[in-house]
């Protein structure tokens, strides 16, 4: 019964096949799988924009979304209604082409990223040997569409916004690759789908995930951060830094074309919260082994939500950086350590079974923070803020 | 330091993410259109015109009538965004004080100019325009429905008292001031006068020449 459960979408789908030619067989399946993606994301966007907007409401002791619907929960569809029955305005100066395909292909290359996902036991829609590089190959091509949209428009605060969010994005994404390299060390794979497998494994019914060692703590925690960056999410969001920049990359977008964006934003933070749910937290494997029953896809989905919680309690928490800080903490301090990371996860592998690498990897990190961080504040001076002229 | 800092920040939004559902005072949004706070006493929006129903003078409708206007004009010279345009009367009407004065045959504010500055307000010698405290004006009309008549900007001296109650008094106390200082002014000429027609009529037997009668 588990089992059948387990397996309930890939049967349907076989059932469904089942009905055509044999010739058309193939196609179909594949169709039909990436149907199911491209609906179920977007409702899990509108089920995502109704948790932070009442979420951030609790957090900011109010509220939130009450009216439409009972405590709000039509909120989403009345969003929805507004933003398809919206003018579309294009500047007269913009780049028509463009500014049209801009939204297009960041949502057509956030949603290619979901092909490589393991959402589940046999739940991948594409099983190649290379899908982590695949992944960061496609994530890489938002930028091209960030960019796109900021050139376009033809407006210094889109441009602007467009340069930061480049700057910000290449620079993050080079820690994001480092401490996924880590765990591709590891495993010793790049395929999602064994790296999966290697963590779906127990010791005294507890799982081998990898943010239970240490490399793959201080690993996840770097991953966070640059993910949070790279999906320009606060504290990070600079790009779109309504109190400088208007709306950032897309200030000239309205309509559908701005919820395509908007749309485009919450996709990545999916897609990216799976890569580090399949790379960090055991993807759709269960947290404890006597929980093995509950269907895979529950906790690949479980995860996913968890972390998009997390998402909005850090956007309810933290304020936005400054520009040279955002830089700084890319490449002074998260781009070392996750060097650094690298090296601790070699010697993990290397020093062998026992305690002896569980002191040693942690003592490495835990001594390479500290000494990073104090090294950093040391040019810091806090206190009282002084003031030269005024009084 | 060491990024406790965050730690904190995180436990402090999760206790009030909690505790708004716990405790009714952590959330001190008022639902609006069912249920309202009453409003304080100095607030202000747009400027209305105050008449009195029983210093009616002249035909039409109460407001009309009672209006203390005197079409000066000063508010609308003062005005910073002239939002005001007033069209002074042919004829006369008495005002409280029982004086002949004009009244505004048209006098409009445009609310939608209107910068809320109570300066009309403030320049008025007659106590005729106060600031409203009514804020649900929205309307379908942009132009028309935002610029507001003679009627629409009436309002009686006892709505004015509900809404700033404080200051209503002292404009009341100070008109009434005015009023009784005016009344023994006039009661003052009127004794002389009287007196002076006594004395004329007792002065018209000696028949002594028109040096004393001065008027």
């Amino acid at each position: 019964m588990s089992e059948t459960l387990d397996q309930i979408f890939v049967l349907l789908r076989h059932w469904l096949v089942g009905f055509l030619p044999p010739a058309w067989q193939p196609a179909v399946s594949v169709v039909l799988s990436v149907a199911v993606i491209v609906c179920l994301f977007p409702a899990l966007f509108a089920l995502t924009v109704l948790l932070e907007r009442k979420g951030l409401g609790r957090i900011q002791n109010r509220i939130g979304p009450n009216r439409v619907g009972p405590f709000g929960i039509l909120q989403p569809i009345a969003d929805g209604i507004k933003s398809l029955t919206k003018e579309d305005i294009v500047p007269t100066s913009a780049d028509g082409v463009v500014h049209f395909l801009a939204p297009v292909v960041l949502v057509v290359a956030v949603f290619m990223g979901f092909a490589v996902l393991p959402m589940g036991r046999n739940m991948t829609l594409v099983n190649m040997d290379a899908s982590l590089l695949f992944y960061f190959a496609i994530g890489a091509s938002t930028e091209l569409s960030v960019f796109m949209a900021g050139w376009s428009s033809r407006n210094k605060y889109s441009l602007l916004g467009a340069m930061r969010a480049v700057a910000q994005m290449i620079s993050y994404e080079v820690p994001l690759l480092m401490s996924s390299v880590a765990v591709v060390m590891i495993s010793g794979t790049l395929s999602l789908n064994k790296i999966v497998e290697a963590q779906n494994q127990y010791t005294w019914g507890l799982p081998h995930w990898y943010i239970f060692t240490p490399w793959g703590f201080a690993g996840f925690v770097l991953y966070a951060i640059a993910a949070m960056a790279e999906t320009n999410r606060s504290p990070f969001d600079l790009p779109e830094g309504e109190s400088e920049l208007v709306a950032g990359y897309f200030t000239e977008y309205s309509g559908f074309k701005f919820a395509l964006f908007f749309l485009g934003e919450y996709l990545a933070m999916f897609s990216i919260s799976g890569l580090g749910t399949t790379l960090f937290l055991g993807g759709w494997s269960a947290p404890f082994s006597f929980l093995g029953w509950v269907p895979s896809w529950i906790w690949f989905f479980g995860k996913l939500l968890v972390s998009m919680c997390v998402f909005i309690w850090i956007r309810g928490t933290l304020p936005r950086l400054r520009q040279d800080q955002l830089m700084n903490f890319a490449w002074k301090f998260v781009l070392p350590l996750t060097m650094l990371n690298l090296l601790d996860a070699a010697l993990w592998h290397f020093l062998g079974d026992g305690w002896a690498r569980w002191v040693v990897c942690s003592a490495i990190l835990v001594f390479a923070y500290v000494a990073m961080a104090m090294a950093g504040m040391r040019s810091k001076h806090f206190g009282s803020r002084s003031y030269r002229y005024a009084e | 330091m060491l990024g406790e800092g965050i730690l904190k920040g995180l436990a402090e939004t999760a206790k009030n993410f909690a505790g708004s559902f716990v405790s009714a005072e952590r959330l001190t949004t008022v639902q609006y259109p069912e249920e309202r706070i009453a409003p304080i006493e100095a607030t202000r929006d747009f400027p209305f015109l105050v008449y009195d129903a029983e210093n009616r003078d002249g035909g039409g409708p109460e407001w009309e009538a009672g209006l203390r206007c005197v079409a000066c004009q000063i508010c609308e010279k003062e005005c910073p965004p002239k939002c005001i345009y007033i069209e002074k009367s042919k004829d006369k009407k008495l005002d409280y004080l029982g004086k002949a004065q004009y009244y505004p045959a048209k006098f409009d504010i445009d609310i939608s100019v209107c910068m809320s500055c109570q300066i009309c307000v403030e320049v008025c010698p007659f106590e005729a325009i106060k600031m409203d405290t009514e804020f649900e004006l929205s309307t379908t009309d942009r132009f028309g429905g935002l610029l507001f008549d003679r009627e629409k900007l009436a309002k009686s001296n006892e709505y004015y008292h509900k809404i700033h109650p404080t200051e209503a008094a002292e404009v009341d106390a100070r008109l009434a001031a005015e009023k009784t200082k005016s009344d023994a002014k006039a009661k003052a000429a009127s004794d002389a006068t009287a007196a002076r027609a006594a004395l004329a009529t007792a002065d018209a037997k000696p028949a002594v020449g028109p040096t004393e009668g001065g008027d």
